[in-house]
């Protein structure tokens, strides 16, 4: 199994000019532990939400590449937004969903995919390009290098062990956050 | 043809080309249908068909990360579906023009429109939201110009409902 930290430190090497939408709870943490990023729209809210974000900004910005990395739960609840980006399929768009099968925040209740429900075959039906799981650190090279090069919408489940890292808190200024992404992208 | 170049759908897609609007969040809605329609034969408008509404509330925040404006098309039930995500426009500071055909009031025909349909302006509003009603068609292209501009100068969130007496009577068969 996967460790979180050690996955998004390597998806996150040589990012150049990657757009990284990291979803609320412990996948903020893990994308402030790797230090900090004007290209980083960090979420501490808007459950459900991150996916469209990043549909939003991959629509606007076709020159570049769009990271969306968040958890299970963040995805469980925004499932009819894999079936909107299957619509549009922007070919610069990626979500890796570190899969820990618990809610983090909330005292490590189980989600939807301790109990088999697939992410990776709801994506596939979505209509995203690539779709697969890995749960091998030799892995994470390849999913690095389909962010930058490789034709989306893709999807990728990373296995992650259930544990809970030191927290590394970014700011919650969400004015603060969004100025700085606008003025490092624009 | 000339007819429809001045209904209100045309008007308010005019404002979307003044103001600079590339992306459009929708879900299928009768009252909102032209204008639909007027959105995706634009090829300087990206149209986006949602599952549900507050999909519409990140696609906004989106595309103004990247530095385009949208504009969201939705049904008053659907104003019900984005309450929790609002809260991303207010946090951040995004702006957001919204447009709101309104069910649940005037004939309208079906009881279970009514509940949200009679909250849905001061449900607006409690999130944070100017808002703006258009009760007739000649009042169309003032409020949306006026609405756009303000909710682009001045990163606001600014909803305009079209009232169910603007849009006319859903016909219903039994």
């Amino acid at each position: 199994m996967l460790e979180r930290r050690a996955v998004v430190e390597r998806l996150l090497r040589d990012r150049g000019g990657l757009c990284v939408i990291p979803g609320l709870g412990s996948c903020t943490w893990d994308v402030a532990a790797c230090g900090d990023h004007p290209l980083n729209f960090h979420m501490w809210g808007a459950m459900g939400g991150t996916a469209m974000i990043g549909l939003g900004l991959a629509l606007a910005r076709p020159d570049r590449r769009v990271l969306v990395l968040t958890g299970d739960g963040d995805m469980l609840m925004g499932l009819g937004s894999l079936a909107t980006i299957g619509v549009k399929r922007p070919a610069n768009f990626a979500i890796v969903v570190l899969d820990n099968r618990h809610y983090g925040e909330t005292g490590m209740q189980a989600s939807h995919t301790a109990a088999g429900v697939d992410l990776v075959k709801i994506a596939e039906g979505c209509r995203f390009r690539i779709s697969y799981a890995v749960g091998d650190m030799g892995e994470i090279d390849h999913v690095r290098d389909l962010l930058h090069t490789g034709e989306g919408p893709i999807f990728v489940q990373a296995q992650i062990a259930p544990n809970d890292p030191p927290r590394v808190l970014p700011t919650h200024d969400g004015h603060a956050i969004k100025q700085r992404f606008m003025q490092a992208l624009n | 043809m000339a007819e429809n170049q001045n209904s209100w759908p045309d008007l308010i897609h005019g404002h979307f080309k003044r103001v600079g609007i590339r992306q459009v969040g929708y879900v299928p809605d009768a009252g909102h249908s032209r204008l639909i329609d007027l959105c995706k034969q634009d090829n300087g408008i990206t149209d986006v068909v949602l599952t549900t509404e507050e999909e519409g509330i990140g696609l906004v925040a989106g595309a103004t990360l990247g530095g385009q404006r949208a504009a969201l098309l939705m049904q008053s039930s659907g104003v019900g579906n984005c309450v929790n995500m609002f809260a991303l426009l207010r946090n951040c500071g995004f702006p957001c023009l919204l447009l709101v055909t309104m069910r649940g009031e005037y004939a309208e025909f079906n009881p279970w429109q009514v509940p949200m349909g009679s909250i849905t302006e001061q449900c607006l509003k409690l999130c944070g939201f100017q808002v703006y009603r258009v009760n007739q068609a000649d009042e169309v292209d003032d409020v949306v110009g006026a609405a756009s501009d303000m909710a682009f100068e001045g990163n606001l969130a600014v909803a305009v409902i079209l009232s169910q007496r603007l849009i006319g009577r859903k016909q219903w068969v039994r």
